[in-house]
């Protein structure tokens, strides 16, 4: 529900990487994005689209989204299994005392830039 | 022709943000200044709590309050009429309040005079509990009418709230379904740390609890 603000910040970290990196044009961004993160790609990529152009260094850049599976840790039966398919509850056990152990993350993986030749 | 170079970034969105919430709370602790970020669906009740709040309070404890929404200041105005200061901030069609925002908020608004600040979220369940604003601690409203089953589905929200204040009490006999004892279950299950008051913010039911809990929270 908040791509918009999201999107924003990763043009703020993607732009203070490249001033790091003296560059000046990124031409794209991976990010790391958790199943259970409550993001919708979709409106990620209308977002995208729309506040590149107001950036400095990624009027041309492209978004690159990679998955990271959401899987739930089972304190119960020591087990994890797939958060998607079965929830709260262990499948294996039927417990509750389960917490999520990935797929709620939302991480810049990494920016691809032109290279200007220069090390 | 371009070659392509790839610089390793491996940075959370959200690290920005809960490294500048925890240093806005230093910040505001050691300006003795209690900030309580409150949360609910629209339409809970939140400004209508926080009038009869402020009436009861304003002679002991100088509060004001920060209302943020997408638009309009209506919000603002009606606390206003309390007699204690209150700032509208937009969020410029955001579904939420970050730290950052919540500074600039406080920065324009001027504390120094304020024992006690509220800020009013915007209304949703969803994204407020993702972003630390900062705050001293979170408190959420859930009214009746929108059903003892909240907790299922919005669990994120219930477990980061110190207190849940029940709205609307006083429709409980119309809104006959909603069991007391399967939300104070509900939401124990997810925080088992979580007060919970039952009051009415129209008829005034419940409220001294909730007035004493507040008394006894700002001060530590």
């Amino acid at each position: 529900m908040h791509e918009l603000g999201v999107v924003f910040k990763v043009i703020e970290i993607a732009e203070q990487v490249a001033d790091e990196n003296q560059v000046k044009e990124i031409s794209s961004v991976t990010l790391s994005v958790g199943e259970v993160s409550g993001i919708i790609h979709d409106y990620l990529y209308d977002c995208w689209k729309w506040a590149i152009r107001k950036s400095r260094y990624l009027q041309q850049a492209q978004l690159f989204i990679e998955t990271i599976p959401a899987v739930t840790y089972c304190e119960a039966c020591d087990q994890t299994y797939s958060t998607i398919e079965h929830g709260k509850i262990c499948p294996h056990c039927g417990s509750d005392h389960t917490y999520l152990k990935q797929g709620n993350e939302f991480e810049i993986k990494q920016i691809e830039v032109f290279d200007t030749g220069e090390e | 022709m371009k070659n392509y170079k790839i610089i390793e970034v491996k940075r959370s969105i959200f690290e920005d943000n809960d490294a500048d919430a925890n240093l806005l709370r230093e910040e505001l602790r050691a300006k003795n200044t209690c900030l309580i970020n409150l949360m609910s669906s629209p339409g809970a009740g939140k400004t209508t709590l926080l009038r009869r709040t402020i009436l009861q309070l304003k002679d002991e404890i100088k509060i004001g309050v920060m209302e943020a929404d997408i638009d309009g200041d209506i919000d603002a105005a009606r606390i206003i009429e309390t007699g204690v200061r209150a700032i509208q901030i937009h969020t410029g069609g955001m579904c939420h309040l970050d730290a950052d925002m919540t500074r600039q908020g406080l920065r324009e608004f001027g504390t120094d005079d304020l024992d006690l600040v509220f800020l009013e979220n915007v209304g949703n369940l969803v994204c407020p509990a993702e972003f630390d604003t900062g705050a001293t601690m979170n408190v959420m409203i859930l009214s009746v009418p929108e059903g003892d089953d909240k907790p299922l589905k919005y669990p994120l929200m219930f477990s980061i709230c110190r207190c849940v204040i029940i709205n609307k009490c006083d429709t409980l006999s119309v809104f006959d379904d909603f069991s007391k004892e399967a939300v104070e279950e509900r939401i124990h299950k997810l925080n088992p740390q979580a007060d919970i008051i039952f009051v009415s913010a129209k008829t005034g039911e419940g409220f001294d609890k909730w007035i004493e809990w507040l008394k006894t929270h700002i001060i530590d």
